[in-house]
C-alpha cells in the first residue's frame, strides 16, 4: 500500500478498460460573413459531431500502448473520457476500477494526463512553485516530495531549470518541466497526449528514455498518442489505430505490420555503367515506390519476395540491394486508407 | 490484452484517500498555495498598487459625504462620516474578488483542465490566490490609510466636542474583522457561483457587471445605508393602503446580501453601540451572512456539477 496516494493492488485486471465508449457533442454551426454573423445572433444552429463511436480497449498494468489516428479520429477525445475530464454520451469505461467521470480523488491522485499543447506550470514563476504546489495537492511531505523532484529531474537531465521562470524556458525544457510535475505524485496510468509534440529530436530522445524508464520503474501502464512515429516504435510493442471513431486495429505492431503491409521493401542501386531500367519495367516485380536515376524502390508481397527478388537479379544489372520492412508512416498510411473505405 | 472489456467491474481495488478537512493537510495546503501565490502576486506589484488605488472610491466618497454631513441633515455628523469611509475602504481591500475573470480565462483557455484531474477541488486554488493577494495589498492599505489620516486628522483624534479619540473596543474589533472575512467569502462565493456561468457563456464576466450595480448602492460604498430610512419618504399611500417607503426599504435591502459584504463591518469599527445598524441586530447580521454564504455554496455546486458536464464539449 502506498502510504500517500492511496493504494491500489489490482490483480489480474486491467488498468483501464472501455466498452462502447461514445461520444457525441454539439458545436457551433456559423456561416461567414456579416448575414451569417446576423443569422447567428437571433438563432443559433448546431451540429452533433460524433467524435467517438463504440470504442473498446483495455490496457494492463505496465503495458504502454500507442493510440494512433490522423487529425480529428477521436485520439484525444477517448483519453479526455478515459481521464474523467468528459462524459461518455454512452458506453462506459474504467480506470484502476473506477469510473474516471466520478472524479473520486483516490483514483485522481493514481492517474495523470500529459497534453502537449497544454500546460499545468505557472507561466510567470519558477517551476519549483509549481511543484511546491503539486506535493501538497498530492499531499507528499517536502522531504518526499524534494526527493521525487530530485529523482525524476535526473532522470530527465534538469538542472537549474526548475529555478527559471517558466516562460524562459525552451519547448523542451518546458515539457520535461511539465512531465515532473505530471509525475510527481507517481502516477500508476498515464495518459500522454502528444507529449514530443514540437521538440527538438534531442528532446524527444530524453523524453521518450524517460518514459521508458519510468515504466520500468514504476510499471505504470500508458496509452500514449504522437504523431511521431518513432515514439511509436521505441515505445508502444502495441499499437490502437483509430479513425473517424472507430478503431480499425488493436494489436502488436508486428501484427499491424502483418495486417498492413504484406509486402517488403525492396531498394535498388542499378550499376551505373548500364542504362537505368525504365519504370515500365520495374512495374513487372512489384509496386513501385519511388525511381530516380539509378535508385529506385519497390513493394513486393512477401509471398512472392524470393522469386521476385531472383528476377531482378537475373534480369537486371543491380549494383546493390536491400529488403526492409516499409516505414511504419508507410503502414499507418495505408491503414488509414483502408479504414476510410470501411467508414 | 489478457483480459476483455466485458470484465469490467470485477476486482474493484481497495483505495484509501487521505480526507480533504485533517488538519495537517489542509494547513500544508493553505500554506503552499497562499505562499507560492504570494510570489505570484508579488511579480505582478505594480498592477496590485493600481488596483489598491482604483478600489479607493470610498475615500472619494468620504471627501463629498463629510462636506454633506455638516449641514447635520444626515445619520451620521462629519467626523462619523469620515470614520464610517475610512472604514468601507479598510474593508473594501479585503473583500475585493475577482475570480470570475480569473475562473472564465481558466475555462475559455483550456488552463481549467490540469485542475480537473488534479484531486483537489478548484476553488481552493481560486481562492486562495486571493487570499495571497490580500496580503500583497496590505502594505499598499497601510500607505493609503495614512495619507488619508493626513488629510482627515480628525477621524483619528476626534473633533473634540461629540467625537474623541478613535478607539474601537476589542470585542467590536474582533466583530468586525470576523464580519469582514464572512463578507470576503460571501462575495467570493456569489462571485464563484456566477463564475459557473462560464462553462456556458464565453464572456460570463459581463454578465457579472450587472451584479456589480446592487452591489454598488446596497453595500454601502456609496453611501451610508442608515440614509435609505433618512433619505426616502416615510410612508405613501397606495390603492388606500399606507406602505412605509422608507423602512421597507430598509428591510428589504437588509434581507439582500450586500449590506453586509461592506457597510455591516464597517459599521462595526466606525461607530459604537448599535444604533447606527438600524434595528439589525448583530446576531441577526451574522445569520444572515452565514445563510447567504451557505445558499451560495449550494449554487456553486450545483452548478458545478452541471458545467463540468457541459465543459465537454468546449474543448477540455
Amino acid at each position: 500500500m502506498d502510504r500517500r496516494g492511496g493504494v491500489v493492488s489490482l490483480p489480474d485486471m486491467p488498468a483501464v478498460i472501455a466498452e462502447n465508449l461514445t461520444k457525441h457533442y454539439r458545436v457551433a454551426d456559423k456561416k461567414p460573413g456579416l448575414l451569417g454573423t446576423a443569422a447567428h445572433f437571433f438563432k443559433r444552429r448546431y451540429k452533433t459531431v460524433e467524435a467517438v463511436k463504440g470504442v473498446s480497449l483495455a490496457v494492463e498494468p505496465g503495458e504502454i500502448v500507442g493510440f494512433l489516428g490522423p487529425n480529428g479520429a477521436g485520439k484525444t477525445t477517448t483519453l479526455k473520457m478515459l481521464s474523467g475530464l468528459m462524459e461518455p454520451t454512452a458506453g462506459r469505461c474504467e480506470v484502476l476500477g473506477m469510473r474516471p467521470f466520478d472524479r473520486r480523488p483516490s483514483l485522481l491522485a493514481q492517474i495523470t494526463l500529459v497534453m502537449g499543447q497544454k500546460q499545468q506550470l505557472m507561466w510567470d514563476l519558477p517551476a519549483a512553485d509549481s511543484l511546491r504546489i503539486n506535493a501538497a495537492v498530492y499531499d507528499l511531505t517536502r522531504r518526499d516530495a524534494d526527493a521525487r523532484i530530485d529523482e525524476l529531474a535526473a532522470m530527465l537531465g534538469l538542472t537549474d531549470e526548475l529555478t527559471r521562470p517558466v516562460r524562459k524556458l525552451s519547448l523542451g525544457q518546458r515539457m520535461k518541466v511539465e512531465l515532473v510535475a505530471a509525475l510527481l505524485h507517481r502516477p500508476k496510468v498515464l495518459f500522454l497526449d502528444e507529449p514530443t509534440l514540437g521538440l527538438d529530436i534531442n528532446a524527444q530522445t530524453a523524453v521518450r528514455d524517460f518514459l521508458r524508464t519510468y515504466n520500468a520503474d514504476q510499471g505504470a501502464a500508458m496509452l500514449l498518442t504522437s504523431h511521431y512515429m518513432a515514439d511509436i516504435t521505441a515505445l508502444c510493442k502495441r499499437v490502437i489505430l483509430i479513425h473517424e471513431g472507430r478503431i480499425i486495429h488493436d494489436g502488436s505492431l508486428d501484427a499491424l505490420l502483418d495486417r498492413f503491409a504484406p509486402f517488403r521493401e525492396v531498394a535498388l542501386e542499378f550499376d551505373p555503367a548500364e542504362p537505368a531500367p525504365p519504370r515500365e519495367r520495374l512495374e513487372r516485380f512489384g509496386e513501385v515506390e519511388s525511381a530516380e536515376g539509378h535508385a529506385a524502390k519497390v513493394l513486393i508481397g512477401r509471398d512472392s519476395l524470393a522469386s521476385a527478388v531472383g528476377a531482378i537479379m537475373a534480369e537486371l544489372a543491380v549494383a546493390d540491394l536491400t529488403i526492409h520492412d516499409p516505414p511504419i508512416e508507410t503502414v499507418i498510411n495505408r491503414a488509414f486508407d483502408e479504414g476510410k473505405g470501411q467508414a | 490484452m489478457s483480459q476483455s472489456p466485458s470484465n469490467i467491474g470485477h476486482h474493484a481495488p481497495s483505495i484509501t484517500a487521505h480526507p480533504l478537512f485533517v488538519p495537517r493537510r489542509f494547513f500544508r495546503l493553505a500554506s503552499a498555495l497562499t505562499t507560492s501565490f504570494y510570489a505570484l502576486m508579488v511579480e505582478y506589484r505594480v498592477e496590485i498598487i493600481l488596483w489598491g488605488i482604483a478600489t479607493s472610491l470610498p475615500l472619494i466618497m468620504m471627501g463629498v459625504w463629510s462636506e454633506a454631513a455638516g449641514t447635520g441633515e444626515f445619520t451620521l455628523d462629519r467626523v462619523g462620516m469620515i470614520r464610517y469611509f475610512l472604514a468601507v475602504f479598510i474593508v473594501r481591500q479585503f473583500t475585493v474578488v475577482w475570480v470570475i475573470h480569473d475562473f472564465e480565462w481558466h475555462v475559455v483557455s483550456g488552463r481549467l483542465t490540469p485542475f480537473l484531474i488534479a484531486p483537489l477541488d478548484p476553488w481552493w486554488r481560486f481562492f486562495f490566490i486571493h487570499v495571497a493577494e490580500q496580503l500583497c495589498r496590505l502594505p499598499i492599505v497601510i500607505l493609503l490609510l495614512a495619507g488619508s489620516l493626513l488629510l482627515f486628522p480628525e477621524a483619528l483624534w476626534g473633533d473634540g466636542e461629540t467625537h474623541g479619540l478613535w478607539t474601537p473596543s476589542w470585542d467590536r474589533v474582533a466583530l468586525a474583522a470576523v464580519a469582514t472575512y464572512l463578507g470576503f467569502i460571501l462575495r467570493w462565493w456569489m462571485q464563484y457561483a456566477m463564475a459557473m456561468g462560464a462553462f456556458w457563456l464565453e464572456r460570463v464576466s459581463s454578465a457579472h457587471d450587472l451584479l456589480f450595480l446592487p452591489y454598488l448602492f446596497l453595500s454601502g460604498m456609496v453611501f451610508p445605508l442608515g440614509e435609505l430610512s433618512n433619505r426616502l419618504p416615510e410612508s405613501a399611500t397606495l390603492l388606500g393602503m399606507t406602505i412605509p417607503i422608507g423602512s421597507l426599504v430598509y428591510e428589504l435591502t437588509m434581507l439582500t446580501p450586500f449590506p453586509y459584504m461592506l457597510w455591516f463591518p464597517a459599521i462595526l469599527i466606525s461607530t459604537e453601540g448599535d444604533a447606527a445598524l438600524g434595528g439589525v441586530s448583530i446576531p441577526r447580521a451574522f445569520a444572515t451572512l452565514v445563510i447567504w454564504i451557505g445558499l451560495m455554496i449550494a449554487l456553486q455546486r450545483f452548478l458545478w456539477r452541471l458545467g463540468t458536464k457541459h465543459y465537454s464539449a468546449m474543448g477540455a
